[in-house]
């Protein structure tokens, strides 16, 4: 059956997307996102973020996981947007864990690398698993933060992906309603 | 706000009439959406009164005011352009059972969008036949019969030009 997206679409989402700023500008940073009524195996947060940051001109890219006709139902009713079977062709992918197509995501162009996707992938917890050390833009000297379910190719991929610069894709990692972004910008090192 | 909704445009194909059974239920919906698009909002609240138990309902979506583009067609040709916005009010509402239906009506009355939203829902269970029968074919001949009723006014006030040919 299909459900409502957020319960006050205009405010909430205006939150969702001054949450996520905040989380962009500080890399790291855990933030509470509002929670609309999502299908599963969509995590809260994710959906937050599609109904705050994509509309009908974001192409979406789910992974098989994720994929389930209830998503993709809900996703086009509240969102609005074309779901794409190419992750290259997608603003926006959704995945989970080791299911990442890091390889397959744009990454733009260095004359536009702001046409690049933004990989919103769901880990299975934050404050547990994989101690990884973040520097750059963003965070004062360096801080270290845990991740459980992040994927085994993740903390190399993320080094090739640094290199790009500045073409690379951006990472928002959420768990339940949390999300915490990994902007291109930052430099991650396995503790 | 809702992109280009072609109400006048490439897309409609003509409106079925209420007199002749719809075939496939696309054509069925179309028709009784159509017609709670423009029944006005008493109508829809005694349709929605005379159902016992009353039913019960949640908001999926709205309902919430936007505007539509309205494409027209110039003559001849008929290449489309844009005729202009009009504001729309549009909802959407499912039903304990899972049946969801939509509404998008004409100006900016929330509760008649919510009904009207209901009213497609509800159609699309095991009440149609009654709400069908008491609501949407009553509707529909009262519709017919106002367009009619317009429709013979204007052909009262019609005035014929005849042009006169040159001679010579």
């Amino acid at each position: 059956m299909l459900r409502r997206g957020f319960a006050d679409p205009v405010h909430e989402a205006q939150a969702a997307f001054r949450a996520l700023l905040e989380a962009t500008a500080q890399p790291g940073t855990l933030v509470r996102l509002p929670e609309p009524e999502t299908p599963p195996p969509l995590a809260p947060a994710a959906a937050a973020i599609a109904l705050a940051l994509c509309d009908a001109e974001t192409p979406l890219w789910l992974s098989a996981a994720l994929a389930t006709e209830p998503v993709r139902t809900w996703l086009r009713f509240h969102v609005g947007s074309s779901l794409v079977a190419d992750p290259q062709a997608a603003a926006f992918a959704f995945a989970a864990g080791d299911e990442a197509p890091f390889e397959r995501l744009a990454i733009g162009t260095d004359e536009a690398p702001e046409r690049s996707s933004t990989l919103v992938l769901t880990v299975s917890a934050f404050g547990e698993g994989t101690a990884l050390r973040l520097a750059g833009p963003g965070v004062e000297t360096e801080t270290v933060v845990a991740v459980a379910g992040v994927g085994t190719s993740f903390v190399a991929w993320r080094a090739r992906n640094h290199a790009l610069y500045p073409r690379g894709v951006d990472v928002l990692l959420v768990a339940g309603d949390r999300a915490m972004a990994l902007p291109r910008t930052t430099l991650i090192r396995e503790v | 706000m809702f992109g280009g909704l072609d109400l006048y445009g490439t897309s409609m194909t003509p409106r079925s009439r209420p007199d002749r059974e719809p075939q496939d239920p696309t054509t069925a919906r179309r028709h009784w959406l159509a017609v709670l698009a423009r029944a006005p909002r008493e109508r829809l609240e005694a349709a929605i009164a005379a159902i016992d138990p009353a039913p019960a309902w949640s908001r999926l979506r709205g309902p919430e005011i936007g505007m539509v583009m309205v494409r027209g067609r110039t003559g001849g040709d008929g290449a489309p352009f844009n005729l202009g916005e009009m504001t729309v009010t549009r909802c959407t509402v499912a039903l304990p059972c899972g049946s969801v239906g939509h509404a998008y009506i004409a100006g900016r009355d929330h509760r008649r969008a919510e009904l009207a939203a209901l009213c497609d829902a509800l159609l699309q269970t095991s009440l149609f036949a009654r709400l069908n029968a008491a609501f949407v074919e009553v509707e529909a001949r009262r519709q017919a019969e106002a367009r009619l009723e317009a429709r013979r006014r204007a052909a009262a006030t019609r005035v014929e030009f005849h042009t006169l040919a040159r001679m010579g």
